[in-house]
């Protein structure tokens, strides 16, 4: 069966995943940038501007110099776990990209290519799943590393993670009622003709966001990796590219995230109050406009992602268990159950 | 307000009474006072920015600003240093030292009076800056300029010689004179 596969539909999807894994870690590098220029507007400072014009090759230089840096592995520490844990966390954050449709299909005559690596029936399940793989690289990290610290702040984060991945799933739930199936394109398609969901699920968006941020360990919830107290994190003992993978993958994540709520709430791809696929446009220039769409709602993502950060102080380890168990839980609980009896109600 | 039968004064109209009843369930979800906060971080986005980009914008000196010295010529180029020692005297820091000489006949176009200055050194990591050697000289040989000392990879380098204090020659150098002598009044020719 394998050997039937078209030689084109092969190259399609190398070409695809090429292009997307280029633009993860493209976005991610100027996540970066954004990070640290934001954070200085928000302070009244400047930021970096001085590698290139308005300091745009800050990332470079970033990740040079984490490159040159000297690696350093503990002695005792298990060093197979130790080099898998960073690769286990970019590896998942790259393979959630996978199953989101990131533009309008391609659509010429006989021919057309889906933006989307994969549209599985199970679609947005594989980003939850491949998600929960993602607490492997923090756990293997920072229990491989062999430091006591590492070890606290490993468990610290796998249990925020675990924690926020429920409500996140139940909110969820509200929407794949909603729109009754599990892959992305349905969900989008269903976003066009019916409205954004966000229209219908504030709440669950509300919700779903909260623990996005959760889940990429960004402030509020970042004591997995608190840099200025709690001794760092998991990646304590982490020097060189390792630590880089570790901060990237975070990059990269935030930007995956921004693209799943992008697609599950926003609309996707979809413009709002307006039909584009009547305006007659070249089929290129459609998945282009429809790619950019998406791309611009992302980066408001990011960018909310990076307000947030600068803005809130960390939540205390109690009040983040507190927050996600006692309220977000309930709350999503009842987003849910609200939500499945109107369906039914409605459908009737 | 009374605080155990004693009445308290409010030193401003600025206090606030903290409100201590425990948090709703909305409260507690922190939405609104995030969203409070993040409407204030926003406002500075837009707001001017404190930052100097210093290499090519400095912020001005005070006229009064005591920077690096400088030892002073007369308008005929001559050094007014007579290696009396009073500025080494009266520094507290004791970053001052010099040796003195005795001016030869040859060279009365190099310095002012008979005795001169045959080495003079100042430790700029000693110095405080405080200009009692200014105030001390009776020769106008030394006042301290609007400039600092520029960063050194060694202590020796903040050692500065008689070549490096020295304001440049009035008539050679007229242009780099003017420059160092800055919004001082030129010396006036004896």
């Amino acid at each position: 069966m394998l050997l039937a596969l078209d030689i084109w539909f092969i190259l399609e999807k190398v070409a695809l995943i090429a292009t997307i894994i280029g633009l993860s870690f493209f976005i991610a590098m100027y996540t970066t940038y954004a990070e640290r220029k934001v954070a200085a507007w928000l302070q009244d400072r400047r930021g970096p501007n001085r590698a290139g014009p308005f300091g745009l090759f800050q990332p470079l230089a970033d990740g040079g110099k984490l490159f040159f840096k000297e690696e350093i592995i503990p002695l005792t520490s298990n060093r197979f776990l130790f080099i898998l844990g960073p690769a286990l966390a970019m590896i998942t954050a790259l393979l959630t990209s996978s199953v989101i449709p990131w533009g309008a299909s391609y659509v010429d005559g006989s021919i057309n290519i889906p933006l989307q690596v994969a549209d599985v029936d199970m679609g947005i399940l594989i980003v939850f799943g491949i998600v929960s793989v993602g607490v492997y690289g923090i756990m293997i990290g920072g229990w491989s590393s062999n430091n006591k610290f590492s070890l606290l702040a490993a468990i610290r984060g796998a249990s925020q993670m675990v924690s926020y991945e429920l409500p996140m799933g139940l909110a969820l739930i509200a929407v794949l009622l909603m729109t009754g199936s599990l892959k992305m394109s349905v969900i989008v398609s269903h976003q066009i003709e019916h409205g954004w969901h966000i229209l219908y699920q504030p709440l669950g968006f509300i919700i779903f966001f909260v623990c996005a941020l959760a889940e990429c360990n960004r402030t509020p919830f970042d004591l997995p990796e608190a840099e200025n107290e709690l001794n760092f994190g998991y990646h304590q003992e982490y020097s060189s590219m390792k630590l880089g993978f570790y901060l990237f993958a975070e990059y990269i994540n935030m930007f995956i995230s921004s693209a799943v709520m992008a697609t599950l709430y926003f609309g996707g791809y979809d413009i709002p109050f307006v039909n584009e696929s009547t305006w007659g446009l070249s089929p290129l220039m459609f998945s282009l406009m429809s790619f950019a769409v998406l791309m611009a709602k992302v980066l408001f993502f990011l960018f909310v992602f990076i307000w947030i950060r600068w803005t809130i102080p960390r939540f205390r380890y109690d009040q983040l268990m507190n927050l996600g168990w006692k309220k977000l839980i309930p709350l999503s609980l009842v987003n849910m159950l609200l939500t499945a009896a109107l369906t039914l109600w409605l459908n009737k | 307000m009374n605080v155990n039968g004693m009445s308290t004064m409010r030193l401003t109209d600025r206090a606030k009474v903290v409100d201590r009843r425990p948090m709703t369930f909305l409260e507690s979800l922190y939405l609104w006072s995030i969203l409070k906060g993040m409407a204030t971080t926003l406002k500075h986005l837009f707001r001017k920015k404190a930052t100097i980009e210093y290499p090519e914008e400095k912020r001005p000196f005070s006229p009064v600003f005591r920077g690096l010295h400088v030892l002073n010529r007369d308008a005929e180029g001559r050094e007014n240093c007579t290696a009396c020692g009073l500025c080494a005297v009266a520094c507290p820091a004791e970053a001052i030292t010099m040796e003195a000489a005795e001016r030869l006949p040859s060279e009365e176009n190099l310095y002012r009076e008979e005795k001169y200055a045959a080495k003079y050194e100042i430790n700029m990591l000693r110095c405080i800056f405080c200009g009692l050697c200014e105030e001390a000289c009776p020769k106008d040989a030394i006042y301290l300029s609007q400039t600092f000392a520029p960063a050194n990879y060694g202590r020796k380098g903040f050692i500065y010689k008689k070549e490096e204090l020295l304001i440049p020659h009035p008539i050679n150098q007229r242009e780099a004179y003017e420059k160092a002598l800055g919004d001082r009044k030129p010396a006036v020719k004896a």
